[in-house]
């Protein structure tokens, strides 16, 4: 788009200046190529954003930002509610607490070469994954409203994985004021057989290896080296999530007009975090991040279970796992004031800075880890959240490439049989559940994943540890 | 064939047509449903039926076809074809349908990626000229 649509802070930063209904302005980060390939409606969305009630600093879009519903994917917003800041389901999205999980080994790139295929074979099989695939648990109401309650702890204690995992996890595995009876019957009938499974569409789980090492004290700290095999997987909340936002969608939309809330796009639905329905969708937004924790949990064990099976005597310890569709309730400083702000990050990573109380104590000289999930055919990215991105955006970094072109189109570009073909030939098992979703997962159909994370890091919201390729991918 | 898909740079486009309303929403409701699977594989063998309501024809849209995704899962079905009635109800309306379909299967549907939610993104329910147009952005 127009780059004089936006007024330039520095070569990574670009401002919206304030107009009409804005309480605050505009930030987009990116570099110039980035910015003049954004959407228009990027630009309207964060405008529109930045009307809401108790916004702070600005409406924030990362370089990766995209056109969304209601809020930009990529778009990140604090509210206070001392100052009758707002929660909205449009700011979380529909797969709520969908992130990124990686679990590193004691193996290198060449003891895992000769048995890839084997290994490939056993992780598809072992992990339920595709439209319609079922877990290997079917749970009883008790037992959902315990899991919806305590998140990947639940999961610990049924045996899925270790204590230790939960050290590794955001909020040691349980969101706090997730109150199982916020979330309706429809949603929990959902979940009831897909506890553990990867879904479809971009989740996927990835073997991959530490293929270049940029900030060698960071990757110490983090128990990464050059030539490691790791496994990450993406996934979500699955049926419940969703319910949970569908049904407080509706909630919230009726609720806005009842608080005089005006609402540029019907997506935006919300209502202040000091009401009833604000309250009420909190307390059902942390249960659903809880069953993601949770589902990431169980696929772990069942992907260490998987990998073992392979190579006996492999260790699996978790680096971390992280959300990018979550809202959080955080301590942050805007104008030198220190408040508590509920952060909305929509297809946006948290990167806390060092010595945040949030980060394990492991890392906390580090700062929080970033897992950045890139394409199947290219690489993904390790960074740390840094002191300056507490300041410029609420400790918040991109998640991902980014689509550059519709499903649809892709689709119609490539066959999802020669996309697997052509990654093979690069040295890339690919084992999908579907072709077509192949095809729309193609790496032609993504930006640069590069491009975006030089921005981030350049902007300095979080600094480049390692980055990783893959070796073989389960596509949902 | 009324039923469409369009594009949207991350997630999909669904669009119905027909000559009344609830032809429109019964072919929107294909057009989620072929997103998933191959719909000339999916044979009608079991209903399900209920009723959703909206407080406008958009709500009512979106709340039935999220309604839709709820029942899939919950089944464990996947939907081929659809029968609504819908009425004015107090302040705003209601639908009452049958949708009709089969126990998934991944190879036989050819399924393909799972539609998360119908969003009320560019969600429009519209006459004109005679001709009923109902849409909706699906996240997948």
């Amino acid at each position: 788009m127009d780059v004089s649509m936006f007024t330039k802070i520095n070569d990574y930063e670009w401002m919206i200046p304030k107009k009409g209904d804005m309480r605050v302005p505009g930030i987009v980060f990116g570099d110039e190529p980035i910015i003049r390939d954004l959407d228009e409606k990027v630009w309207e969305q964060v405008s529109n954003v930045a009307t809401l009630p108790g916004i702070q600093l600005a409406s924030i879009a990362m370089p990766d930002a995209h056109w969304g519903y209601g809020f930009p994917i990529g778009g990140v917003a604090a509210f206070d509610p001392k100052e009758g800041g707002i929660i909205s389901a449009g700011g979380v999205g529909y797969d709520i607490s969908c992130g990124v999980r990686t679990l590193k080994t004691n193996m290198k790139k060449e003891e895992v070469l000769p048995k890839l295929s084997e290994l490939m074979e056993e992780l598809f099989r072992t992990i339920p994954a595709g439209l319609g695939s079922e877990g290997e648990i079917t749970l009883t109401k008790d037992q959902e409203d315990e899991m919806l309650a305590k998140g990947a702890k639940w999961a610990v204690e049924q045996g899925y994985g270790t204590e230790e995992d939960l050290e590794y996890t955001e909020m040691h595995g349980t969101a706090p004021d997730a109150d199982p009876s916020k979330v309706s019957d429809l949603a929990k009938k959902r979940e009831k057989k897909q506890a553990g499974t990867l879904g479809s569409g971009n989740h996927y789980l990835e073997v991959q290896w530490v293929e270049e090492v940029y900030d060698p004290e960071i990757a110490r700290i983090y128990g990464l080296e050059k030539d490691q095999i790791l496994i990450t997987f993406h996934c979500g909340s699955r049926g419940l999530g969703h319910q949970v936002a569908s049904d407080y969608m509706k909630v919230l939309d009726q609720a806005a007009p009842k608080y005089g809330i005006k609402l540029p796009d019907r997506q935006l639905a919300c209502a202040p975090i000091d009401s009833q329905e604000g309250r009420d969708y909190w307390q059902a937004m942390n249960a659903a991040i809880n069953n993601a924790l949770a589902n990431r949990q169980i696929i772990s064990h069942l992907a260490r279970k998987a990998f073992k099976r392979v190579f006996p005597d492999a260790e699996l310890p978790q680096l971390y796992d992280t959300s990018h569709n979550t809202c959080r309730r955080e301590e942050h400083v805007v104008d030198g004031v220190k408040k508590i702000v509920y952060v909305h990050r929509k297809g946006a990573t948290s990167a806390l800075g060092p010595g945040r109380p949030e980060i394990p104590k492991a890392y906390m000289n580090a700062g929080q880890p970033v897992l950045i999930g890139g394409t199947m055919g290219t690489y993904s990215y390790i960074l740390a959240g840094t002191r300056e991105g507490m300041e410029k955006a609420f400790g918040s970094a991109c998640h991902g490439a980014g689509r550059r072109m519709s499903r649809a189109k892709a689709k119609k570009t490539w066959k999802g049989e020669q996309v697997i073909r052509d990654l093979a030939e690069r040295g890339i098992i690919v084992k999908a559940h579907s072709f077509r979703g192949a095809a729309e997962e193609a790496p032609g159909a993504y930006k640069d994943v590069r491009q975006v994370v030089d921005a981030v890091h350049n902007a300095g919201l979080a600094k480049k540890v390692v980055r990783v390729r893959p070796l073989g991918v389960v596509k949902g | 064939m009324s039923y469409f898909t369009f594009e949207h740079e991350a997630d999909t486009g669904i669009r119905g047509e027909g000559k009344t309303l609830e032809e429109a929403f019964q072919e929107t409701a294909r057009a989620m449903f072929s997103v998933m699977a191959n719909l000339e594989k999916v044979e009608e063998k079991e209903k399900v039926s209920g009723k959703t309501e909206g407080r406008d024809l958009i709500s009512l849209l979106v709340n039935w076809l999220n309604q839709l995704l709820a029942e899939k899962d919950i089944n464990g079905m996947v939907f081929k074809s659809f029968n609504v009635k819908i009425k004015k109800e107090g302040e705003g309306y209601s639908i009452e349908w049958d949708a009709w379909g089969e126990e998934m299967d991944p190879e036989k549907h050819q399924l393909d990626i799972e539609v998360k939610a119908a969003t009320f993104h560019q969600a429009a329910v519209e006459e004109k000229n005679g001709k009923w147009t109902a849409q909706c952005i699906v996240d997948v």
